[in-house]
């Protein structure tokens, strides 16, 4: 597909202002999003589609957090690290958003040297990401087993009120299913970029479309919408 | 009309969207089975939905044998009678419904009217349907399951749907029927980012959004409202299964049955409700706005007169779309909710009530004083506002906290929503089978067998369901297998019943016949040729009928107008294609073409 390749021929059309501008602008000829490729509009649309799942998740756990007759679990107690004597509250949580959020920096930056065809930055960044989603799983998988070693499951737990295990394993399980995904989609946009394939528009093994850069930064859509739902998952179910 | 400059198409701007790189099948099996052509996967998506579809017709038979001769068949149990209700509903809606109105008809009819070669990303479209078929497996898997399908009600409100009093609850039922939504929600989403991009970004040149036919806005609003509404089913089903298979209490109170306290305690059904119902009520717009979109198209073009108020019709769909997304608890007046808060939804069903009655009123004003044919797909579509309005009116009635109330599960509520997003909509299903099949075989389907087909079905809908308002305006509940001895069933009501199952009967015979002749005109129907109903939008003007891969021929089809020029004083021919440059010359490229 060698669409969007020249934008620069698109004439910015003089808008009227207020709704009747906004309405011709959507409306207009042949393309609504004038600088979106097509994979890009499908990202944000499925990523729009995705933030209700979340979304619903959330409520869920919220509902369920306030309707219970059963007090909650202190989670500043729950997620204490013990480290030298000392309990820290949160501390795992803080590092893996720590981790997270730069993680997202990493990422602008593969955006970046794949738009300047720069193949070897673009790999490195990309790799880099990769390592810090995978190092933010790997601590999950570690928060997890500490939990279950502690007494806690899906149908209880030694501290209240037995949605506290059901909703913690339910949604930061579905969160760490989309980073897990994330780095694999990140490792073999990777392998793509190191092996040429967007400099030569090599055709995908499914699709049959020819590669492109911008395939970096719709990937990079997804991995920002990932770290941003868990700034929220970290405020509602941390943080409260 | 004589000032036709060759200048005068400057205006056409210039190619945004550049071609697409069709995939070009290489074996049999790539173009007919693995096909990523949508109109293949259209029907693909079409066949798969009317099988199981008949699977769902031949389940209400059951139900109203049960219903109007009850005793007489011994191997309808109460057990099996609830799984024939559940799995009835749950297939209709979802299975049959929602795949047919946007699998199916967007599938065909989206890239060739906005005028595009295929879907934006046709392998993503190629694994929708194959993970719809495969929902559709799991769910005709759980038919022969041990225990059987899940007898919860097509709204499988917890805790009973996975309590051991109902069929399948502790068995394999309620687990295949929740796979098999989630495989759906999964099959669907690809499916749909594909429907909306592909309107969004890639129509022909001159295609602008308010030049698209109502067909295209139905469907395109009834999927972005799909992709926001599958989510909390989506998130539901995800819940529910955790509290059937890990134990945990999302949707679970502490409750006792048989004697013996289960393990569940302090979760909220009424979540659940409020989870299912989000996704509950946009689904019958998701249902009913193809419909809406398709049956302007059809009275337009069979009444030989451009659609009144089009852009008001284009408001009134997205207007619904959106209200549709607040009036969810309007379907839980008697959960035990506030009553202000019963308030609010009751306010914002009355609202929604505004654009729809715009859309009735735009429709009749389109039927009046035009040239009205009465073809086939005319003739569903007049059924359609008839019985729409119907349902509709009913509508008001359930809306109300204090009306629904003593209404709320009883066959009102089954009359209802039977008129309005049962019937109403299949009835655009028809005529708009009846209006497309030309095209996408090259023949036309039997006149006589489809007038049959229709008389039999609207005057059989209405004798089915119009006495079902009383039978529920009496009190009987719905989802009863038995009445009993109850007192306020009389002996007339009980002749009642069985009139409408004998109804119900002749009605899915009809249907049979319609079956018919979808297979019988594919070898004998008249030949159609490419424009049989002299239709204005671009589906109409492929080269050739039907459309081969690619849609269009060498050029695409550049668009001067709207799609409702039909009638326009001194135009040579009494409709105007879309592509038509009247009364200005077509350019070069597209002369020769």
């Amino acid at each position: 597909m060698a669409q969007s390749t020249d934008q620069s021929t698109v004439t910015q059309p003089q808008l009227k202002p207020g709704w009747d501008g906004i309405v011709s602008d959507w409306s207009s000829d042949q393309r609504s999003f004038k600088t979106a490729s097509w994979h890009k509009a499908m990202m944000w649309i499925f990523l729009l589609s995705d933030t209700f799942v979340f979304g619903t998740f959330l409520l869920s756990y919220m509902t369920a957090r306030m309707s219970t007759a059963i007090p909650w679990p202190n989670p500043s107690e729950v997620f204490a690290l013990h480290v030298g004597g000392i309990n820290f509250p949160l501390l795992l949580i803080a590092i893996m958003t720590f981790v997270l959020i730069s993680s997202s920096g990493t990422m602008v930056m593969a955006v970046n040297y794949g738009y300047r065809k720069n193949r070897k930055m673009t790999v490195l960044f990309l790799l880099v990401t990769a390592f810090l989603g995978a190092t933010f799983v790997g601590m999950q998988a570690f928060e997890w087993t500490k939990l279950i070693s502690e007494g806690v499951r899906p149908w209880g737990n030694p501290w209240g009120a037995s949605q506290f295990g059901a909703s913690f394993f339910m949604i930061t399980g579905f969160h760490g299913t989309h980073v897990t995904l994330g780095v694999i989609f990140l490792l073999i946009v990777a392998r793509k970029v190191w092996r040429g394939d967007y400099d030569v528009g090599r055709r995908g093994f499914f699709t049959s479309r020819r590669g492109q850069y911008e395939s970096v930064e719709v990937m990079g859509l997804y991995w920002h919408f990932v770290d941003l739902v868990w700034v929220f998952i970290f405020a509602f179910f941390y943080l409260w | 009309m004589a000032d036709a400059t060759p200048q005068a198409v400057d205006n056409i701007p210039p190619a945004e969207v550049p071609e697409v790189e069709l995939y070009h099948p290489k074996s049999w099996w790539t173009k007919y089975v693995f096909s990523q052509d949508a109109k293949v996967i259209a029907i693909q998506y079409s066949g798969t939905a009317i099988a199981i579809g008949l699977v769902a017709l031949v389940l209400s038979w059951l139900i109203r044998l049960q219903l109007g001769f009850p005793g007489t068949f011994d191997f309808i149990t109460p057990e099996a009678y609830y799984q024939f209700i559940t799995m009835h509903g749950m297939i209709m809606v979802v299975y049959l419904l929602t795949a047919l109105f946007l699998g199916g008809f967007g599938n065909y009819l989206i890239p060739l009217m906005v005028g595009a070669r295929d879907m934006v990303f046709p392998y993503v479209n190629m694994l929708s349907f194959w993970v719809y078929l495969l929902a559709v497996l799991v769910l005709v898997a759980s038919f022969f399951a041990p225990g059987g399908p899940t007898g919860a009600g097509w709204t499988l409100y917890p805790p009973q749907a996975i309590t051991s009093g109902t069929p399948g609850g502790q068995q394999a039922g309620i687990l295949l029927m929740l796979a098999s939504l989630m495989l759906f929600i999964v099959g669907f989403t690809m499916g749909g980012l594909n429907y909306v991009v592909t309107v969004l970004q890639a129509r022909t040149r001159g295609m602008t959004l308010m030049r698209m036919p109502l067909t295209v806005w139905g469907i395109f609003t009834a999927t972005v409202m799909a992709l926001l509404a599958f989510p909390a089913l989506f998130v539901a089903c995800v819940m529910m299964l955790f509290d059937r298979l890990l134990g945990t209490s999302f949707f679970m109170p502490a409750l006792v049955e048989f004697g013996e306290q289960l393990e569940y305690g302090g979760g909220s059904p009424i979540l659940f409700q409020h989870l299912f119902w989000f996704f509950g009520h946009p689904e019958v717009y998701i249902v009913a706005l193809p419909a809406f979109g398709i049956v302007s198209d059809l009275i337009s073009t069979h009444a030989r007169k451009n659609i009144f108020g089009y852009r008001m019709m284009v408001w009134a769909i997205v207007g619904i779309g959106a209200l549709s997304f607040i009036v969810w608890a309007h379907h839980m007046y008697v959960s035990g909710m506030d009553p202000y808060f019963g308030f609010f939804f009751a306010t914002t069903t009355l609202i929604i009530a505004v654009p729809t009655a715009i859309k009735v009123y735009n429709w009749v004003l389109t039927l009046w004083r035009g040239d009205i044919h009465l073809s086939l797909p005319m003739l569903f579509a007049i059924g359609f506002i008839v019985t729409f309005v119907n349902g509709g009116l009913t509508g008001l009635f359930l809306g109300n906290v204090v009306v629904d109330v003593p209404l709320s599960d009883t066959m009102f509520v089954v009359a209802h929503f039977h008129m309005v997003m049962g019937v109403a909509p299949i009835m655009v299903i028809f005529g708009a089978i009846y209006h497309w099949y030309p095209k996408m075989t090259g023949r036309m389907l039997n006149e006589a067998m489809g007038q049959f087909h229709f008389w039999v079905t609207f005057v059989g809908a209405y004798a089915i369901f119009f006495p079902m308002h009383y039978v529920g305006l009496v009190g009987v509940p719905r989802r009863y297998h038995e009445l009993g001895d109850a007192t306020f069933v009389t002996d007339s009501l009980h002749s009642l019943n069985a009139f409408i199952s004998v109804a119900a009967l002749i009605v899915g015979f009809a249907q049979v016949v319609f079956m018919f002749n979808l297979f019988w005109s594919l070898r004998y129907g008249k030949e159609s040729g490419g424009n049989p109903w002299r239709a204005t939008t671009l589906e109409w003007q492929t080269p050739e009928t039907p459309p081969i891969h690619g849609n269009f021929g060498k050029d695409l089809p550049i668009v001067y107008r709207w799609a409702y020029d039909y009638s326009v004083p001194d135009a040579p021919d009494d409709y105007l294609a879309q592509n038509d440059p009247w009364p200005q010359k077509a350019p070069a490229s597209e002369a020769a073409s």
